[in-house]
């Protein structure tokens, strides 16, 4: 008996809307950010599952290359962040407010 | 897959070793140096230990962005290394896959180029130098 | 020269004058004019598109193991990509002069960008599509908040960037699934292995999760909420950039999923695209009406026109493609050149901005604002600019296509977005209030702008005059991405 895939793919897409939902209701720049990288890490684990599936190595290259991109991602955000503390002294998105008609 | 008539749970066994490995060990360690060491205490050894920051402060103190900037570049370049690794291992069949005698050769050198040029921009920009008061960062 | 290296030619002169400038960037001392670094950028943006041109001579190429597909199609995308990017550092060369002494980083990230939008444009394989469009899109969330000091600045670009990231999770997931109904993440080997998929409603669910991706990139409604906020807080020439180039490169990939990959769900994702475009020129123009700031006026200009564009994605597969194409090249000439306006207008303050700020305009600076009042012509869709065949061509696939209702919305739409471009032109020709008077004093079209201004004018004017060569252009990449769509093509024409 082996862990049917099946599980995994649900495992991930539980993940994946936590992640949605937490970006959606969470008012702090870095926990939005924290459920994004909750997000992609919930896609790899889907690539993972169906690399297995499929006895392909396509889907753990892809896992790869997610994580590369999202480290320079989390680089370029934490940026920004930090740019956006020392203008605002906030983090609050409900504060981040200033573009508006 | 071997046969095997054991339950699944069992694959987990190779686990629960390693943790029981890791449990004696850290406690065989601690306890060993607790019974043969020498006991000198003193205000800093006493001190829980913080990394070397001073544990007792304003839990929102602030410290140098320069701390953030070093662990950004460790996990960049850390990050890197996650392609020579599948280089790495079809590396003697390349020739082979790609058709010419050098192309993967080349192409990893190329990566490695671009990787050292990102390092030249970062040392050139003065992010490296921890000494340097450098206003705009 | 081997096939790789031809294949992506573009992409290699482009990121090699990209990293050339960005080492230059550091080793300049720092109050020097970063100038020549953006002559350099120019010059290696002139090259790749000269090397996308070469490569149309070459038929189709596949390159790197089939990840690769260099065809008309590409090189079409390509040649605009370029162009667009040229234009965009043309009107910003002195944007940054006496302002930020870190401008050689612009130039640099402005290339890098452009490198990663023509990668998405000629990958066939999704994995090469997500790292373009990562490589693109992290270049403009940096574009965005250049102006770091500016809090408003920082604002447009963390919103940028929560957004597209958020968007890009959702594209991969759809990657995702695709790839564990089809085992396959290549775009022909997807269409080939859907039709004996067992497992049809993953490959759905995951059409669906992709059309969600790209439609943040493109900022479709309901997918537009983040656009408004960041097109007013970045800079305008970068503004004009990411309005353009990366919506183009983001509709090129969608043509290639849709229409090469999953060609056998035309009629469900067809009633997707239909109502996406349909809210999209709804909410978009419905928005502008509302809207005081000009930026935030044109953003919701740009939601309304990526409605437009996605009407022709209906058209499936008689002239869809063509169409499509065509519309994506008028809609950057115009969109850009009017950006390119409101950059020398502005200057790097941005002290106008309100409609009512550039009340006046046109006595001060009657070409600036005529030309302005031009493209602002053009994006309503009036006979003599690309605008207005770029909507003809669009509205006409549809209808050919059955898609009547949407044509109808489409045309009612533009009768709408007719209110607040001309508002704006109103506010040009009026006689300016006394107070403020000096708002345009500080205005000089340096040479390189105006080349920019006179490249995208000249544009949009033959676009609308003589459209036949590029859309023969269009029709060929049109040819070249969906094979069925060859023959309808002409069938339609006939």
């Amino acid at each position: 008996m082996t862990v049917p895939i099946s599980y995994y793919l649900v495992l991930a897409a539980v993940l994946f809307s936590i992640g949605v939902a937490s970006f959606l209701i969470k008012r702090n720049i870095i926990t939005i950010f924290m459920s994004i990288e909750l997000m992609l890490n919930a896609v790899n684990l889907t690539f993972v599952a169906f690399a297995h599936m499929w006895h392909q190595i396509t889907g753990q290259i892809f896992v790869f290359f997610v994580m590369v991109v999202a480290a320079a991602e989390a680089a370029v955000g934490l940026a920004i962040i930090i740019a956006i503390f020392r203008t605002r002294r906030t983090l609050n998105v409900d504060q981040v407010n200033l573009l508006k008609n | 897959m071997a046969m095997h008539n054991y339950p699944y749970i069992w694959n987990y066994l190779p686990l629960v070793l390693q943790i029981l490995v890791a449990l004696g060990l850290a406690c065989g360690m601690v306890g060993a140096s607790f019974f043969i060491g020498k006991h000198k205490n003193s205000r800093t050894k006493a001190g829980a230990y913080e990394c070397g920051m001073d544990p007792v402060g304003d839990a929102r103190g602030r410290f140098s962005v320069r701390f953030y900037m070093v662990a950004m570049l460790f996990i960049l370049f850390d990050v890197e290394a996650v392609f020579m690794l599948p280089w790495a291992v079809i590396f003697r069949r390349l020739p082979q896959i790609t058709g010419s005698k050098m192309f993967g050769f080349y192409e990893m050198l190329v990566y490695l180029g671009f990787v050292a040029v990102g390092l030249f921009y970062v040392w050139k920009k003065g992010i490296l130098d921890w000494s340097a008061e450098k206003g705009d960062l | 020269m081997s096939p790789n290296v031809l294949a992506l030619l573009p992409e290699i002169i482009l990121t090699i004058t990209g990293v050339l400038v960005m080492v230059a960037e550091p080793v300049l001392p720092a109050g020097q004019s970063r100038k020549p670094l953006g002559v350099l950028a120019i010059l290696g943006t002139l090259a790749a598109g000269f090397a996308s041109w070469y490569q149309l001579g070459f038929g189709t190429i596949h390159a790197y193991f089939n990840t690769i597909q260099v065809d008309s199609f590409s090189v079409f995308f390509h040649l605009l990509i370029a162009a667009i990017v040229l234009v965009t550092l043309l009107s910003s060369l002195d944007y940054f002069e006496g302002h930020a002494s870190h401008a050689g980083e612009y130039f640099a990230l402005t290339l890098f960008g452009a490198t990663g939008m023509m990668l998405m444009t000629c990958s066939v394989e999704l994995l090469m599509v997500f790292v373009g469009l990562e490589i693109s899109s992290i270049s403009t969330y940096i574009l965005a908040g250049f102006r770091k000091g500016q809090a408003s600045a920082t604002e447009s670009s963390i919103k940028y960037f929560l957004l597209g990231s958020f968007a890009t999770a959702f594209f991969l997931y759809g990657i995702a699934l695709a790839f564990g109904s089809t085992g396959s993440t290549r775009i022909d080997v997807i269409s080939q292995n859907l039709a004996s998929t067992a497992t049809p409603t993953l490959a759905l669910l995951s059409l669906a999760l992709i059309i969600i991706g790209i439609g943040f990139k493109v900022s479709a409604a309901p997918f537009h909420v983040w656009t408004p906020d960041v097109y007013q807080g970045a800079p305008a020439p970068v503004v004009g950039l990411m309005s353009t180039a990366p919506k183009a490169a983001a509709f090129a990939v969608l043509l290639r999923i849709l229409f090469s990959g999953f060609p056998s769900y035309e009629p469900r994702w067809a009633s997707l695209i239909w109502i996406i475009a349909a809210l999209s020129m709804t909410v978009g123009n419905l928005g502008a009406l509302l809207q005081r700031d000009v930026k935030r006026m044109l953003a919701y200009s740009s939601i309304a026109h990526a409605g437009y564009l996605l009407v022709a994605y209906t058209a499936f597969p008689a002239d869809g493609i063509a169409s499509a194409c065509f519309y994506t090249a008028a809609y950057a000439a115009m969109n850009v050149g009017a950006f390119t306006v409101i950059t020398q207008i502005g200057g790097y303050r941005e002290n106008v901005r309100t409609i009512e700020d550039y009340s006046g305009l046109a006595l001060k600076r009657p070409v600036l604002a005529a030309v302005l009042g031009f493209f602002l012509l053009s994006l309503i869709g009036i006979p003599f600019t690309g605008g207005f065949f770029g909507k003809f061509y669009v509205f006409s696939a549809a209808l050919h296509a059955g898609h009547v209702w949407l044509a109808v919305i489409g045309l009612l739409n533009s009768g709408i977005a007719c209110f607040y471009y001309l508002r704006l032109l109103a506010s040009l020709y009026s006689r300016r209030p006394a107070i403020e008077d000096n708002l345009f004093d500080g205005i000089t079209v340096t040479l390189p702008a105006a080349l920019a201004l006179t490249i995208t004018a000249a544009a949009t004017l033959l676009l609308g005059i003589a459209p036949n060569q590029v859309l023969s252009l269009a029709q060929r990449s049109a040819a070249a991405t969906a094979p069925g769509s060859a023959n309808s093509t002409t069938n339609a024409s006939r």
